[in-house]
């Protein structure tokens, strides 16, 4: 298969695999250990069933993950990883991904690896634009050290460092990467393989970085955070399924739609009439601005989950920074021929002694 | 008065990327300055008296925004190119512009030049250029009497002298009588010879450091072709600024050969026969430990990824490698020091050589990181160019406070090895030794550099292209079990390094982390046993480094009680960048008849093999340290022997004279009668200084 021919033009650098693989070719050898029950599962089922279709040689795959119970991820796949430090791993993936643009390089991090300690290399990451494919594992809890409140749990929440209730307000993770510059920005849930693996898909298919949120539920420590979304009797009206070129409707019989307030240009969500239905907002993830996408990250009640947006917010396409850096290094040996070291050492003042 | 915000971290105060608008000139148009070179009859062309001399110490100093450190930089590459021998010493505010005329705004450069081989930028300046009161009070202090001071006297005014404290003017109330004082009215002169510019005045005033430069060019027969060309070049798109500067930089020239208070001229020989043959140029630590990381990748056939966040005074080395991209160098600027390292480390899981650069506080920074490529077992150069510190310290200068936390300064047990340059034109081979160590063994590597070696500059061989060590290192290729399985973790007998599998090749595919994982397999562990024996491993794999052994260079006869080779009872033992005033100290004390030895290390971990036996060989065992003794410590620990300190933390290097008044303080006290006249230790005792 060649480079045009790949259903992924964003992956054209990583060579292709040379026979079709199946899920199995990307389990590892290790006994995967989390909790019975926990969310992390799901997603890395969901993970190794879609990596094959990828087509991509598993040995040009590269898993780098941070700490927490989500980050132990790369330990269960069959292809290169690096279970780094707490929060640095899209410091450490950038510099893999900016030196060997042959690589397909995905960063597995979880909601206090990402938004708490990490934070900072998390927005440098999505201004700067590496091809980099950064799946956060939003729990709303740190996990790993046994149930602290997160940057993403909700105000009031008692845990074990917050017994009458945490004070700080969350990240809303999704306003934050819109805010860090992010061309790419999708929120998918554990529970929902076909869901998840579309947006993975997209992700995928996006060059330069990717922001994935996936709501993970964490059965030990913040179970069913996120009921709402996944209960048969709740989930039609808290999630809104969006797709791109599609009115935004949701709820029972897609009653409810997503309306622009022509005065303040804000989003609100309101029943759909025959008088309304020709205003109700088309998605377009492709929309230049990132105001619209930024607009429907905040529909969602921080407690309840309602009007929580599913799917691709943004997609735009962004000069990308690997690409770029090799481009300068190539332009560099065009304009001045590739460097002779014994012409840089001499350097233009010199003098001899015989 | 200095500033609370690291942004004023900087160099100098007068930055070649901004250029000041300059100056034109007395377009007198006459003779081109340096035709005429001097015969070495005692007469120059001008017929005036021409002295020579063996060595130079000259110091200019003025205002941060004067352009002191431009100044001294021409000079000095005139000087190299001359063929002297030469040492630099910057010495500049960290502010980049501190204000005007204080003593806390001055910035100066001093550099020693010679006809014989020297070690150090000279204790005490002969020559003191004062562009101000401010640079006359801050430096009058090391100027010994005697000695010649050529100060600008249109900046004397009664206000510039109450802002440093000066009560009367010291030009006219004697305070200067000890010395040899030239006023000259430099800024007047400038402005003057630029008059036909149709510069404004206040921008031919700038010019007035080149005019200051073509003054000390004439009084010591500098040539002068290659600051015209320089001058030329780094104006070029505005060749107004250019023609001002190159007239004025002849103007003072000019002006030291027709008047009067200028009757002598001073000649210092080309520096022959210190230099082995070869082609020379002149380099500072931070351009050769750049041109160094450069030259390891070539010979390792690795690309360079470097990471690194700004700070002084390291940045000048992302700078550098920023421009050489057609050798495939990528720099990466990262959004703080953590990233760095973090962006150099996943680069070297790549199979780049990933580097990064920083000084103390980024140290602090990186630790964790650092203890990652520990337990990873990944090639990565750590680069610390020590300032003077904690915390923000002093940041623009010198100190070698980082010695312990480079060795120790990680969580766990984290050995990692050190090397240590000596020398600014050694900061090329240390930046080799260092990529040779990470290579070989699959370590992080530490670089001590400081900002005296980081900044100082001195006439450095070329190597030939075949004297670069080979650091090819092979990737692992090929699965490496008899199941035909890949364990990352599997050792070379030898070495004790891993295999490096790098992404992209097939059936190798594997997971590391910085958790404790099974030796061999790699797969994580939390087997007591298992981790005992990682940690003896890592450990000795790092004790394993092959160093070379220390070599001692003592001359005196052997007396039966000295060390293995030769027979002095005090050895001098230094790392880094003290070697230069060390060994001036050990010469001086030497010429008086002192009998002591030399060594300096340059491996700082693991020591070299035979440290222990040269230790034992000696009586005493003295430690210079711009610390509070951090080498000594680790000696003590280590060897068991009574290693004494000698510190100074002032964030600047040792002096000569002081180092040989300490070593004759200990020759004296030692109870040795050979050495006991050993106090004759005046400059001109020992032929350098
Ligand atoms: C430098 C450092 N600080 C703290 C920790 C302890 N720690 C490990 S994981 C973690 C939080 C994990 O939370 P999250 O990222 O949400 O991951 P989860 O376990 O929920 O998947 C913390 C605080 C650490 N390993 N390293
Ligand atoms: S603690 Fe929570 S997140 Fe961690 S493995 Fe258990 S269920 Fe999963
Ligand atoms: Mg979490």
């Amino acid at each position: 298969m060649t480079a045009e021919t790949h259903a992924f033009p964003s992956l054209s650098l990583v060579p292709k695999a040379a026979a079709p693989q199946s899920m199995k070719d990307f389990k590892s050898d290790q006994e995967v250990r989390w909790c019975p029950g926990c969310g992390d599962y799901a997603i890395l089922a969901a993970v190794q069933s879609f990596l094959p279709e990828l087509g991509l040689a598993r040995e040009n795959i590269v898993f780098v993950s941070g700490i927490g119970c989500s980050s132990r991820f790369p330990y269960y796949l069959n292809t290169y990883g690096m279970h780094s430090i707490h929060g640095r791993a899209p410091a450490i993936a950038t510099g893999l991904a900016a030196s060997r643009p042959d690589l397909s390089v995905w960063v597995v991090t979880g909601d206090g690896d990402a938004l708490s300690i990490g934070g900072n290399h998390l927005i440098h990451a999505l201004r700067r634009n590496v091809n980099l494919k950064i799946l956060l594992f939003n729990n709303r809890i740190y996990g790993l050290t046994k149930g602290q409140y997160s940057p993403t749990s909700e105000v009031g929440k008692i845990t074990k460092s917050t017994p009458m209730g945490s004070l700080d307000a969350p990240f809303n993770p999704l306003s934050l990467a819109l805010g860090a510059e992010a061309g790419f920005v999708a929120r998918t849930i554990d529970s929902d393989r076909k869901h998840l693996q579309s947006v993975l898909r997209a992700a995928a298919e996006h060059q330069g970085t990717a922001l994935v949120e996936i709501y993970q539920n964490c059965n030990i420590f913040n179970d069913g955070a996120f009921d709402a979304l996944k209960e048969p009797a709740t989930r039609d009206d808290a999630l809104i399924r969006l797709e791109h070129g599609q009115p935004i409707r949701f709820g029972a019989g897609n009653g409810q739609g997503v309306f622009r307030d022509p005065a303040t240009g804000d989003l609100a969500v309101a029943e759909v009439t025959a008088d309304n239905a020709d205003r109700v907002l088309v998605h377009d993830a492709h929309a230049a601005g990132p105001t619209t996408a930024f607009a429907l990250t905040r529909l969602a009640a921080q407690d309840t989950l309602h009007n929580t947006p599913i799917g691709v917010l943004r997609s735009v396409q962004r000069p990308v920074y690997d690409i770029q850096m090799q481009t300068q290094l190539d332009q560099a040996v065009a304009q001045r021929g590739p460097g002779d070291l014994a012409t840089l050492l001499t350097g233009s003042d010199t003098w001899s002694v015989d | 008065m200095t500033s609370q915000v690291d942004v004023a971290e900087s160099t100098e105060g007068e930055p070649l990327s901004e250029p000041s608008p300059g100056a034109g000139m007395l377009g007198s148009g006459g003779d081109r300055p340096g035709s005429d070179r001097p015969g070495r009859d005692g007469q120059r062309g001008d017929g005036k008296r021409v002295t020579k001399l063996d060595r130079v110490v000259i110091r200019f100093a003025g205002d941060s925004g004067d352009g002191m450190q431009l100044t001294g930089d021409r000079f000095t590459t005139e000087t190299a190119g001359f063929g002297n021998d030469l040492s630099t010493l910057p010495n500049f505010p960290a502010e980049i512009r501190a204000p005007a005329g204080t003593l806390p705004g001055v910035s100066s450069f001093q550099l020693h030049f010679a006809d014989h081989d020297i070690l150090t930028p000279g204790d005490a300046p002969h020559v003191l250029v004062a562009m101000n009161p401010a640079a006359l009070k801050a430096n009058l202090g090391d100027v010994p009497r005697g000695a010649e001071i050529i100060v600008n006297t249109d900046e004397f005014t009664k206000r510039a002298l109450a802002k440093v404290g000066y009560a009367a003017d010291p030009l006219g109330d004697g305070a200067l009588d000890a010395y040899s004082v030239h006023p000259v009215p430099l800024t007047t002169l400038t402005v003057e010879a630029l008059k036909d510019s149709g510069l404004a005045r206040k921008d031919a005033e700038r010019a007035k450091n080149m005019f200051a430069l073509g003054l000390l060019s004439w009084m010591y027969h500098r040539p002068t072709e290659g600051t015209e060309r320089f001058l030329r070049v780094k104006f070029a798109n505005k060749p107004d600024i250019a023609e001002a500067n190159v007239t004025a930089f002849r103007a003072g020239w000019n002006y030291g050969e027709t008047t009067e208070d200028f009757a002598v001229s001073y000649e210092v020989a080309p520096a022959t026969a210190a230099f082995p043959a070869g082609r020379y140029r002149n380099i500072s630590g931070n351009l050769a430990l750049a041109y160094g990381l450069v030259a390891a990748s070539q010979q390792s056939g690795l690309p360079l990824f470097l990471g690194s966040y700004p700070i002084t005074p390291a940045s000048d080395i992302l700078h550098e490698l920023s421009k050489h991209k057609n050798f495939g160098v990528r720099t990466f600027q990262a959004e703080d020091e953590i990233a760095g390292i973090g962006a150099a480390l996943g680069a070297a899981f790549g199979g780049s050589l990933g580097v990064t650069t920083t000084s103390g506080p980024g140290v602090a920074l990186k630790s964790e990181t650092i203890g990652l490529a520990v337990s990873l077992e990944l090639p990565l150069l750590v680069i610390d160019i020590q300032r003077g510190g904690p915390s923000t310290g002093l940041p623009t200068k010198t100190e070698q406070a980082d010695l312990l936390q480079a060795m120790y300064g990680r969580n766990g047990e984290a050995p990692v090895p050190i090397v240590a340059p000596a020398t600014a034109a050694e900061c090329f081979t240390a930046a080799l030794e260092a990529a040779r160590i990470a290579l070989t063994y699959r370590t992080p590597v530490f670089l001590l550099s400081d900002g005296y070696l980081a900044n100082g500059s001195e006439p450095w061989r070329i190597p030939e292209p075949q004297e670069l060590p080979d650091l090819r290192v092979p990737f692992a290729t090929e699965p490496n079990r008899p199941d035909g399985s890949f364990w990352p973790y599997l050792r070379d007998p030898e070495t004790l390094a891993r295999p490096w599998a790098v992404p992209g090749t097939p059936g190798l595919e594997h997971r590391v982390g910085g958790i404790e994982k099974q030796d061999g397999s790699g797969n994580i562990s939390y087997d007591p046993a298992n981790h005992d024996h990682m940690v003896r491993i890592r450990q000795a794999k790092v004790d394993g480094i092959t160093v070379p052994d220390l070599t001692v260079d003592d001359p005196s006869p052997a007396s039966g009680r000295g060390g293995p080779t030769g027979g002095a009872g005090l050895l001098v033992l230094g790392w880094g960048s003290t070697y230069g005033p060390i060994a001036a100290a050990v010469r001086r004390v030497r010429a008086a008849g002192g009998r002591v030895a030399q060594a300096h290390l340059r491996h700082l971990n693991p020591f070299p093999a035979n440290l222990g036996e040269v230790l034992a060989g000696y009586d005493r065992v003295l430690v210079p340290e711009m610390n509070l003794g951090q080498l000594a410590h680790l000696l003590r620990a280590k060897y068991l022997v009574d290693a004494e300190s000698f510190t100074q933390v002032t964030g600047l290097p040792f002096k000569a004279e002081q180092l040989a008044d300490a070593l004759t303080a200990h020759l004296r006290t030692a109870d040795d009668t050979d050495t006991a006249d050993a106090v004759d230790t005046t400059p001109e005792a020992g032929r350098d200084r």
